[in-house]
Formats: C-alpha cells, sequence, structure tokens
C-alpha cells in the first residue's frame, strides 16, 4: 500500500469516528450537569432506546426527522422528571431507581415497537451536510465538515456546556449544589430546583442521544440499537472527570477504538468475531479502573438534599 | 431593605420526630446589642437559629422585626431582611474561590454573564473597610479555620447584613483568635448592628454579651443582663444543677512508657504533609492531653497510632514493638483502645441494634463466638449488663444505634472500649456535642481508667478539658509537637501562643 | 415478638400498595398499546392461580428468581448494587452443563452437587471480577456489572455456538446453537406429571434458610452487614472492608450462577439461547420486594413467578408484546424504592402500628 492510501485509511476512521462520537456526547454531557448537580441517573440507556424509538416512529409515520427529534427530546424531558421525581423528591436510591428508569424505557419503547412498527423498517434519515470551504481541506475537511448537522451540534456542545458550567450564574449554582447542598440553601439557592433542571437537561440530551442513533445513524430502529451506550457515556462521564472537554476526548477516544473495530472486522483480517464485539465493553471497565476518580467527583453525588435532616 | 432595629422570635415551637427541639422560645435582640444564647448541647440553640434562618419551619410561633411579624420560609428570605449567619459548620463550597462563594448568593441581572471582577473588588473594599482580610481569589480549600470563618463573615456583610448569627464561632479558635473576634463583635456593633452570639463557653458569654438568654432542653430558662450575673451562675442555670467537673489529681509516680511515637510522618487525605516527624511518648497511668488548632494533624495523629493512616516514615512502639502499618485488627488485639472523632459513622455500625455495636471488637471472641456461629443469649445477658453498668440510656438492646443521643452513643463506645481492659486508649474529641451530665460521668470514666494503669492520649480542643484532665499537654501545630507542658505549669495563655505557633524563648 | 410481626405487616403493606401504584402507572403504557387494562391485569394476576399449569410454571420461574434474588439481597447488604446477575447466571448455566456432561456417568447425588458447584464457581467469578474492580480501583460496581454482562452474553454466545455445540446440530446441519441433552443422573426430578416443575424448588428454599442463617448468626455475616451498613466503622472494629466487598460479590454471583445450572438441569436440560429470560433483572425487583432479606425473598419469588407466567398468559390473551412486562418491572422498581421514604420513617410505622393494634383490641373485645 501507498502512503497515501494510509492516509485515506487513517482519515476515513477519523471521520467515522467523529461522526461514531456524537450520541455518546449527547447522553454524556447531559449525564455530566446531572452527576454535577448531585444526582447519578443510570436511566440513560433506556431513555436514549425511549428517544431512538420516538425519534424513528414519528420519522417513519409522518416522514419528519425534525419532528422525531423534537419528540424525542420531549419523552427525555418526561423521563427525566419521572427519575427527578423519584430520586430528588422522594429521596429514592438512585442506583437502584436509575435502574428502574432503564427498564421501563427499555419495556416502553421494546413493546410500541412491535406494536406499531413490527418487523424491519428503514428510512432516509439525516443527510450529511458539507460545510462549503472548510469541507474541501484536505482530509480535515472530511474528518470535521462532512457531517450530518447533528455531529455538528455535539461538538458545539462541548464548549456550550463548558460556557454554561463556569461562565454564568446558574453554572456556579450548579456546581455548588453538587458538592455542597447546604451551603448552597444557605445562600438561597434552590437546590431542588436546580437538580431537577440537571437532571431533566441531561435526559433530554440522553433522548436526543438516542434519536441520534436512530435517524441520524442506523436509519432503523431494532431491540439492540442502544447496545450498552447509555451506560457507556455514564463511564465516559467519570472518565471525563466531570469536565467537558474530558468528556469529549474520552468519547473521541471510545469511539476511535470502535471505529477501528469496525474497520479490522470489514479488513479481512481473521479473528473471532466475539471478541471484536467485547473489545469496546471491556475498554469501558480498563477505562474506568485507570480513570483517575479523587476529589474531581462531586462530593454530593447520589446523597439526596434534606434541609431538616439531622446528621 | 430597612434596618433591623429589633428582632423578636415569640413561641416558637419545632417538633421533630419523636423530640420537640423549642417550646415556646422567646427572645428579643435590639440593634447595637448583642444577646448571647446560651446552652448545652442538645438545648436547642441551633435548632431556633436556623428557624431564624428559614431553614426550618417552626411547627408555631412568629418572627417580627421592627414589631413587624414576617415570614422566614427559605435563607433566601433571611438574606432579603439583612438577617446574616454565620453557622457552626461553615457553609461554604470548598472547590470554588472566595469570590466564587460569595457570587452564589448574588441575583445577576444578566443571566448570561457574570462579573467576578466587580465582586472581588467589593469584597476587598469590605475587607479593608471591617479589618477582614482574606485573597477573593483563593479556594476556599486552601484557607485556614479562621479565615474561612471572616469569608463567612464577609459574605453576610456583602449581602447586606446589618444583624449577624454567629454560632459557635470560637469552637475552632485560639485564645488568641478569640479574644481579636470578641473585640471586633464589639466593634462593628457600634454601627447599630445586632448580634446574636451562640456558645457553651461561659467565659466569651460574659466577654461579648450585653444580656444573656439560657436555653435548656429547649425551653427559655433564664435571661439576664449579662452586667448582673456571673459565671457561677449561668453554669448553674445551664446545667440546671450544680455541676462538678472531675479534675485529675496530681501524681508523681507513672508506669513503663507504653506507647512512643518516634519522627513519624505521614500524609493527609489531600495528600499532603499532615505529620512531620511527630514523637511523643506516654506513660502507664497517665493522661498526655493534645492541645491544638483543629486541623493541625490531631486526626492523622490518632489515624496512624490506631493503623487507619499508613506511616510513610518513623516508628510508633506498642509495648515494645513497632506497629508501624500493622493491620488494625492486630493494634487492637495488642490493647489499643481508640475512641474515635466520627462517633456516629466510625465509632459505631449506625443501622446496627446496640447490642450489636456493644460487641463491635469482640465478636469473634469466644465466649461471644464459637466455631464462627454467635452465640446470642450470652450476648444479650453481657449486653444488658454493660448497659445498666455504664448509664446507656437506651429503650432496649435491640433499639438501633443512631436513635440514640451524642452522649448516650459516646457511653456506649467508652464502655465497649473500656471493657476490654485496654493498656492504652487514644480519645479524640470524647466530649464534643455531648451534654454536660455526659461530659461529667465521660470524665470521671477516663480518670477511673487513668488511675488504673491505662495511659490515654487525650486530643481535644476544649482547652478546660485539657487542664482539668491531663498529666501533661503537648501541643501539636503543623504536623509536630511543639512543646510539652506538665499540666499544673500550663495556663490558658500559654497553650493559646503555642497553639498559634509562637514558642518562647 | 409482636414488634416483629407488625413491622412485617407495615411493610408487605407498603409494597402491595407500591405494586398497586406501579400496576395504576403501568394502566398507562397498556392503554397506549390498545390494551384494556383491566383486561390484561386479570390475565396476567388471575388466571395462572387457577389452572395447574400456571401454578406449576410460576414455581418454576420463582425458583431462579429466589436464587437470583438472595444473591442480589447479599450483594445490596453490603451495598453492592450488582445488576450483573443476568450475565453471571449465563455462564453459571454453560459451566454446570459443561460439568453434567463431562462427568455424565456420575451418580445423581454427585453429579447434581457437582453441577450447581460449577454454576457456583463460574458466576461467583464473574461476580467477583465486579468486586474486586471496585474494593482495589473503585470501578463503580453498577457500570462495571453492566458491562460484564455484554462480555458475559457474547462469551455464551461463543460456547454453544462453538465448543459445546451439540455435534447432532452439526451432523443434521441445522446448527442450533445449544449443547446436547443433559445426562439423566444431573436432572432434578420432576414433581408432577406432565408439568415442569421440579425438586430445584427445595434447594432454593434451603439456601434462602443458609443464607439467612450465615448473615445474622454467624461472625460472618455480622462482618458483611457491618461493611454495608458503615464502612468506616467496619474498618473500625478491625475488619477487612474490601475483602468482604469482593466475598460478598462472590456469593452473590455465585447464587446468580446456581440459578443458572439448575435451570439447565431443572428445566431446558440444555444449555440454550434465552436461557436467562432475563432473570438476572427482575432478580432485582424480587430482591427489593422481599426486603433484601433472604426468607423476603422467598414469597417476593413466588409472587413474581406468578407474574411473569401471568405475563405470558396474557401476551397470548390479549396479543401483547412480552416486553411490556420489563416495563412495568422498571415501574416497580421506581414505586418500591420510592416507598422506602415511608417505610423509613418511624413516624409512619408508629401511626400504622396504633391502627392495627386498636383493631386488635377491637377484636379481642
Amino acid at each position: 500500500m501507498t502512503m497515501a492510501s494510509y492516509f485515506q485509511i487513517i482519515t476515513n476512521m477519523l471521520a467515522v469516528a467523529v461522526a461514531l462520537s456524537a450520541p455518546y456526547i449527547f447522553a454524556a454531557i447531559g449525564e455530566m450537569f446531572s452527576q454535577k448537580s448531585g444526582v447519578l441517573n443510570l436511566g440513560v440507556e433506556g431513555i436514549m432506546m425511549l428517544g431512538a424509538f420516538t425519534a424513528f416512529y414519528f420519522s417513519w409515520a409522518y416522514d419528519n426527522i425534525l419532528l422525531g427529534i423534537v419528540m424525542a427530546m420531549v419523552v427525555g424531558i418526561l423521563m427525566g422528571l419521572l427519575m427527578a421525581i423519584v430520586s430528588i423528591t422522594l429521596k429514592a436510591d438512585q442506583g437502584i431507581s436509575g435502574i428502574g428508569v432503564y427498564m421501563l424505557g427499555w419495556g416502553i419503547a421494546s413493546t410500541l415497537f412491535r406494536l406499531f412498527i413490527g418487523g424491519v423498517q428503514s428510512i432516509s434519515g439525516l443527510q450529511d451536510l458539507q460545510i462549503p470551504i472548510l469541507g474541501q481541506i484536505p482530509y480535515l475537511g472530511k474528518i470535521l465538515f462532512q457531517h450530518n448537522i447533528m455531529v455538528y451540534l455535539a461538538l458545539l456542545l462541548v464548549p456550550a456546556s463548558w460556557y454554561i458550567l463556569y461562565k454564568t450564574p446558574w453554572g456556579l449554582k450548579v456546581r455548588a449544589v453538587g458538592t455542597t447542598p447546604r451551603a448552597a440553601d444557605t445562600m438561597g439557592i434552590n437546590v431542588i430546583k436546580t437538580r431537577y433542571q440537571c437532571v431533566i437537561i441531561g435526559s433530554m440530551l440522553a433522548g436526543l442521544g438516542g434519536a441520534f442513533l436512530s435517524v441520524a445513524q442506523a436509519n432503523m430502529f431494532a431491540n439492540d440499537l442502544i447496545a450498552g451506550r447509555g451506560f457507556i457515556a455514564i463511564a465516559l462521564v467519570y472518565f471525563g472527570r466531570w469536565e467537558p472537554l474530558g468528556v469529549l476526548k474520552g468519547a473521541l477516544l471510545f469511539s476511535l477504538a470502535n471505529a477501528f473495530q469496525r474497520w479490522f472486522q470489514i479488513s479481512g483480517i481473521s479473528f473471532p468475531y466475539e471478541i471484536t464485539v467485547v473489545f469496546p465493553y471491556v475498554l469501558i471497565i480498563v477505562v474506568l479502573a485507570f480513570s483517575y476518580k479523587k476529589f474531581s467527583e462531586p462530593t454530593a453525588l447520589t446523597v439526596p438534599y434534606d434541609r431538616e435532616f439531622k446528621g | 431593605m430597612n434596618k433591623i432595629l429589633s428582632l423578636e422570635m415569640v413561641n416558637i415551637t419545632k417538633r421533630f420526630p419523636g423530640v420537640i427541639a423549642n417550646q415556646d422560645v422567646n427572645i428579643k435582640v435590639n440593634a447595637g446589642e448583642v444577646m448571647a444564647l446560651l446552652g448545652e448541647n442538645g438545648a436547642g440553640k441551633t435548632t431556633l437559629m436556623n428557624i431564624l434562618y428559614g431553614l426550618y419551619n417552626p411547627n408555631e410561633g412568629d418572627i417580627l422585626i421592627n414589631g413587624k411579624k414576617v415570614k422566614i420560609r427559605s435563607p433566601q428570605n433571611a438574606l432579603d431582611l439583612g438577617i446574616g449567619m454565620v453557622h457552626q459548620h461553615f457553609m461554604l463550597v470548598p472547590s470554588l474561590t472566595v469570590t466564587e462563594n460569595v457570587a452564589l448568593g448574588i441575583n445577576f441581572k444578566n443571566k448570561f454573564k457574570m462579573d467576578l471582577k466587580v465582586v472581588a473588588d467589593k469584597i476587598k473594599k469590605l475587607g479593608e473597610k471591617n479589618n477582614l482580610n482574606v485573597d477573593p481569589n483563593a479556594y476556599i480549600s486552601q484557607l485556614s479555620v479562621g479565615e474561612q470563618q471572616r469569608v463567612e463573615i464577609i459574605k453576610a456583610l456583602y449581602h447586606g447584613a446589618n444583624f449577624l448569627v454567629l454560632d459557635e464561632p470560637t469552637a475552632a479558635l485560639t485564645p488568641q483568635e478569640t479574644d481579636q473576634l470578641i473585640k471586633w463583635i464589639r466593634e462593628i456593633i457600634k454601627d447599630d448592628m445586632g448580634v446574636i452570639f451562640i456558645s457553651h463557653k461561659l467565659k466569651e458569654v460574659t466577654e461579648v454579651s450585653d444580656k444573656v438568654e439560657v436555653l435548656r432542653d429547649g425551653k427559655n430558662v433564664f435571661s439576664v443582663q449579662t452586667n448582673k450575673t456571673n459565671v457561677d451562675e449561668l453554669a448553674r442555670e445551664m446545667a440546671g444543677r450544680d455541676i462538678e467537673l472531675p479534675t485529675v489529681d496530681k501524681k508523681n509516680e507513672f508506669g513503663d512508657v507504653v506507647l512512643k511515637v518516634e519522627d513519624v510522618w505521614a500524609k493527609s487525605d489531600k495528600g499532603t504533609d499532615a505529620l512531620k516527624g511527630i514523637s511523643l511518648a506516654l506513660k502507664k497511668g497517665e493522661i498526655l492531653g493534645i492541645a491544638g488548632v483543629s486541623g493541625n494533624g490531631q486526626k492523622e495523629l490518632a489515624e496512624v497510632i490506631t493503623g487507619f493512616r499508613k506511616v510513610n516514615k518513623g516508628k510508633i512502639n506498642f509495648k515494645d514493638e513497632n506497629i508501624v502499618n500493622k493491620s488494625i485488627q492486630y493494634i487492637i488485639d495488642q490493647g489499643l483502645g481508640f475512641i474515635p472523632e466520627d462517633r456516629l459513622h466510625m465509632g459505631t455500625v449506625p443501622g446496627f441494634k446496640v447490642k450489636e455495636n456493644l460487641i463491635l471488637k469482640d465478636y469473634l471472641k469466644y465466649p461471644f463466638c464459637k466455631n464462627f456461629i454467635l452465640k446470642p443469649k450470652y450476648i444479650e445477658s453481657y449486653c444488658k449488663t454493660t448497659v445498666d453498668e455504664y448509664d446507656i440510656k437506651c429503650p432496649n438492646i435491640n433499639t438501633p444505634t443512631h436513635a440514640l443521643s451524642g452522649g448516650n452513643i459516646q457511653k456506649l463506645i467508652l464502655s465497649r472500649e473500656l471493657k476490654r481492659n485496654p493498656v492504652a486508649l487514644v480519645a479524640s474529641y470524647p466530649i464534643r456535642g455531648v451534654d454536660i451530665g455526659a461530659i461529667e460521668y465521660i470524665h470521671e470514666k477516663l480518670l477511673e481508667a487513668r488511675n488504673n494503669d491505662v495511659g490515654i492520649l487525650l486530643i481535644t480542643e476544649e482547652l478546660e478539658e485539657l487542664l482539668n484532665l491531663s498529666d501533661r499537654i503537648a501541643v501539636i501545630y503543623e504536623g509536630k509537637i511543639l512543646d510539652i507542658l506538665e499540666a499544673d505549669k500550663a495556663t490558658k495563655s500559654k497553650l493559646g501562643l503555642l497553639m498559634a505557633g509562637v514558642k518562647e524563648g | 415478638m409482636n414488634k416483629v410481626i407488625n413491622k412485617v405487616l407495615f411493610n408487605v403493606t407498603i409494597l402491595l400498595f407500591a405494586f398497586l401504584v406501579a400496576l395504576i402507572l403501568g394502566s398507562v403504557i397498556l392503554l397506549i398499546a390498545g390494551v384494556n387494562p383491566l383486561f390484561a391485569y386479570k390475565a396476567m394476576i388471575i388466571n395462572p392461580i387457577f389452572s395447574v399449569y400456571g401454578l406449576s410454571e410460576a414455581v418454576v420461574r420463582a425458583i431462579p428468581l429466589m436464587l437470583v434474588g438472595i444473591g442480589i439481597s447479599i450483594a445490596f447488604r453490603s451495598k453492592m448494587i450488582n445488576i450483573g446477575a443476568e450475565g453471571q447466571l449465563q455462564l453459571g448455566a454453560v459451566a454446570g452443563g459443561a460439568m453434567a456432561l463431562a462427568f455424565a456417568g456420575a451418580p445423581k447425588i454427585i453429579l447434581i452437587p457437582l453441577t450447581l458447584l460449577a454454576g457456583f464457581m463460574a458466576g461467583g467469578l464473574w461476580g467477583g471480577i465486579a468486586g474486586w474492580l471496585k474494593a482495589k480501583l473503585s470501578v463503580n460496581e453498577v457500570l462495571s456489572t453492566v458491562m460484564l454482562n455484554y462480555i458475559a452474553f457474547q462469551i455464551y454466545l461463543y460456547l454453544i455456538r462453538g465448543p459445546l455445540i451439540d455435534p447432532a446440530e452439526l451432523a443434521y446441519g441445522t446448527g442450533v446453537p445449544q449443547t446436547q441433552r443433559m445426562p439423566d443422573s444431573a436432572l432434578f426430578d420432576r414433581l408432577i406429571l406432565g408439568q415442569r416443575i421440579h425438586s430445584g424448588i427445595f434447594v432454593a428454599i434451603l439456601i434462602a434458610i443458609l443464607v439467612y442463617y450465615l448473615l445474622w448468626k454467624t461472625s460472618f455475616g455480622f462482618r458483611l452487614r457491618a461493611v454495608g451498613e458503615e464502612p468506616k466503622a467496619a474498618k473500625y472494629a478491625g475488619i477487612k472492608v474490601n475483602k468482604y466487598l469482593v466475598l460478598a460479590m462472590i456469593l452473590s454471583g455465585g447464587l446468580a450462577g446456581i440459578a443458572g445450572s439448575v435451570e439447565v438441569i431443572g428445566v431446558h436440560h440444555r444449555v440454550l439461547e434465552g436461557l436467562s429470560a432475563n432473570y438476572g433483572f427482575t432478580g432485582i425487583v424480587v430482591a427489593l420486594f422481599g426486603s433484601l432479606h433472604p426468607i423476603g425473598v422467598i414469597p417476593a419469588s413466588f409472587f413474581f413467578g406468578l407474574l411473569l407466567i401471568g405475563a405470558e398468559m396474557m401476551q397470548r390473551a390479549v396479543d401483547i408484546p412480552s416486553a411490556i412486562v420489563i416495563s412495568i418491572q422498571g415501574l416497580v422498581i421506581l414505586s418500591v424504592v420510592s416507598s422506602n421514604i415511608i417505610l423509613r420513617n418511624p413516624a409512619y410505622r408508629k401511626k400504622f402500628e396504633k391502627l392495627i393494634f386498636n383493631k386488635k383490641l377491637l377484636f379481642w373485645r
């Protein structure tokens, strides 16, 4: 092979990785808001599943992808509201309530899919949008500027969420509420309200991430469409140490590994299929094991706030 | 926002599940005066102030400002009315800067941008004006306790407070810092500031206040002009009876050295050096007090001795054996008792029954257990005796431990540690947050153990307690022992200087 | 004693109430799906009770649920949220199956325990990995167990498609991914002719009692519970906290593994695809419903066994995908963990006890 064809392969792989990273970015940035405020939402997987189904259903039935995406966000908001009521107001154990949300979302999506759609159907999906001039840059143009609009949206979400967290009054509140809620409360901050907002925003983004998978990537829906991406997104928040840039790095690294695995599978090199499938999950465990956890975790994570609690 | 000329709390009642924290409590404070709110732990002072600050909602009663009824349903209401509060446990976000902490309470007009520079400048100005200097860009986690207190006060002033509530503000200060604070308070009330000063330390109360309100068991029991009372009278009213805390009787003969710490180095949780070559020796039958401002390595000292924390360098000899980095179980088995600082979560398993906590260190031993099977009958009878013997007040031995009061939990821990006949005992803050009846009891028991030849390392921030109990007092400062004084030569001012790191001569 | 009865009565009342709330919320999903909720719930809850088939199948499902539920209770008691029972069960099934096939000639009295032991070890290994990751590298156990589920599933598929596939499948070229039939000497006896209910139920109940004894009557259990209730205090008492976290996860995974091998030698008589039937997740609901108590798990597993077969019967009666049960289980989890706010508050319990006590007085008069 020539040098140029190697570059071609690498460029393609990077371009695929950027596209693959979008659903992780949506879900993980959302989860980051939730966790920054002190709520561990383990239901992301189920919310993504429901978001994916909703987006697909409306795109398929009404031939309107935008409607589908909006409805996926609405469904995400509703699921977030449920998670918030159970975990914040009713102070349920977040490790378990998240699993409840996961099963609920998964079950509804799977049921309604069988009932309303029945079998494999596909849609045309979101089209790639080549950005003029920038898209023409050799290599770089292909990697960054020839994607569908949701990929650009995901990439923009990273600096936007950084700005919100560190430069706005609301972001300051979020950071305080997740570490020392009582201190925030004495400063007149509504801890409960702030946490509700974060959980709901997080779920909405998870719904969006699910929608991406069904209407902007696979262009179909199936029961194993999400395949653990929601849980992986949660792991990426840990990996990224609760920072938007860290989350982005994690999502890109992970997607690159995924793109490599895809290329490997179609490259013709003989290798047990099961091992390549298992690879991302093993990678996540390794990443979790060796990411640095101390000091950056929001200290009030998973602890419900009770103003009159006598500790 | 109007100036607060007078503030009244009328017939306040607050009930928690199973407890009445305040019952028909009344107080009144005018601008330009300091009212001391005095009472033992659990008398209801903090609850009353949390009601004033909107953290708790009272079941009954009203709050009047300048004679008019006001509703305070959240801290935001209190802030808006001009009430500022400095909590006993500081309400600061350690991962944020001083400026960001202050900015948390600001209602910014522009939701998409905040100008922290303006805030920082104003903090600087406020600090200069009120003699409270802090670096606005420092992270809270880098500040000392005294500095954090200044941040708390600045925070209140920044948000326009003209009425201050200070909840146990001197708890973590050196005597010298306490004097400064008292002087500062007398100064600011000249600008018509009203102050409520909460404390259980009588001497400072008489120094700082214009009038005193004593609470006991959640009720008003005594109110008086400060210049018409004295320390003894206040002590009697606070406890409801005459309390004479036991003191150590001097002896000249001590046993052999049982615990020897030599040049020990260890890191804090944050990874900084907490112990920097600390050395001390504890003899049998001796109480060695450790004095110091909290955060100077007391916690780490107790933890390295008991095996909780890794020692990076140095030796700890217990009964002539180096126990550095040995397992906790091994050190327990050698006969070292430990009354930990975190009573509820370390000294006991809160969800366990009283009887389970009483055998927390003995469940493996015969006759509590045989062939890995617990012996319920023996455990029951043993625990029933212990509960009676140590006067642990609980409905029965099957009650979950978290339902007990602080004093009774401490008695439970004390009984467990002492009944194991320890050779030496590390006691960290044994009376923190405990009512005076229990203090009396705990002190008697510690002295009794000393007289039975147990060596006791007593870590505490209460100078009174140190002077009453210790044979010798060592002062810890920045991870080292600065000096060791014979108890009869130690005075509060001498200790105070040492605690601030000043060594004479 | 009276107090214990009152407490149990209170818990059961609240749990049933939570269940009712979940059913009411679930009816919204049913309505969206275009099914009459009353009809569906009748098919689900009432129908199985009135047939031998329904009752037998309920017990068949209760057996793995009980084992998984006890395991999850152990993990939860030591504050380890084990979501990995599904994978642990699958590996237990395949290990048990392999063991039974390898020692096919052995007598029943040896082969059954051997099979269960293999299941225990495989599941225990899988749970232990998550425990070790948590103890040594503080990896969140929810995430690691979920990832391990995906990995276990692939291993499971690989084994029954490849090395362990029934040679007959290869010979006929059908290639259904399943193992050979288990030898007769490895099988649990069927208790009723023509029904699938089998003697594994006694094993499950025995294990429940043993685990209860282990947790509350031995020094091992004392340590395990202390670690779960308050790790700091456990450490203070000289207990090696990390070791007990790992042990709890090994036990938890091991019981899920036993559930897997019981399914092989009790129900399917082969290791085949879809054997785990989501028991790993339903087991979480069962454990919560049983108040994380091994004895409480016994009735809870019968209850959910009934619901699962009920759901299948409902699926046939009203033609609705069985995935709906998963969503209803999700709702049950949510309402049960939410009801903790009532269960934990002593004031509510006192009120309830008063009510019951007063009624009793009336009754005695």
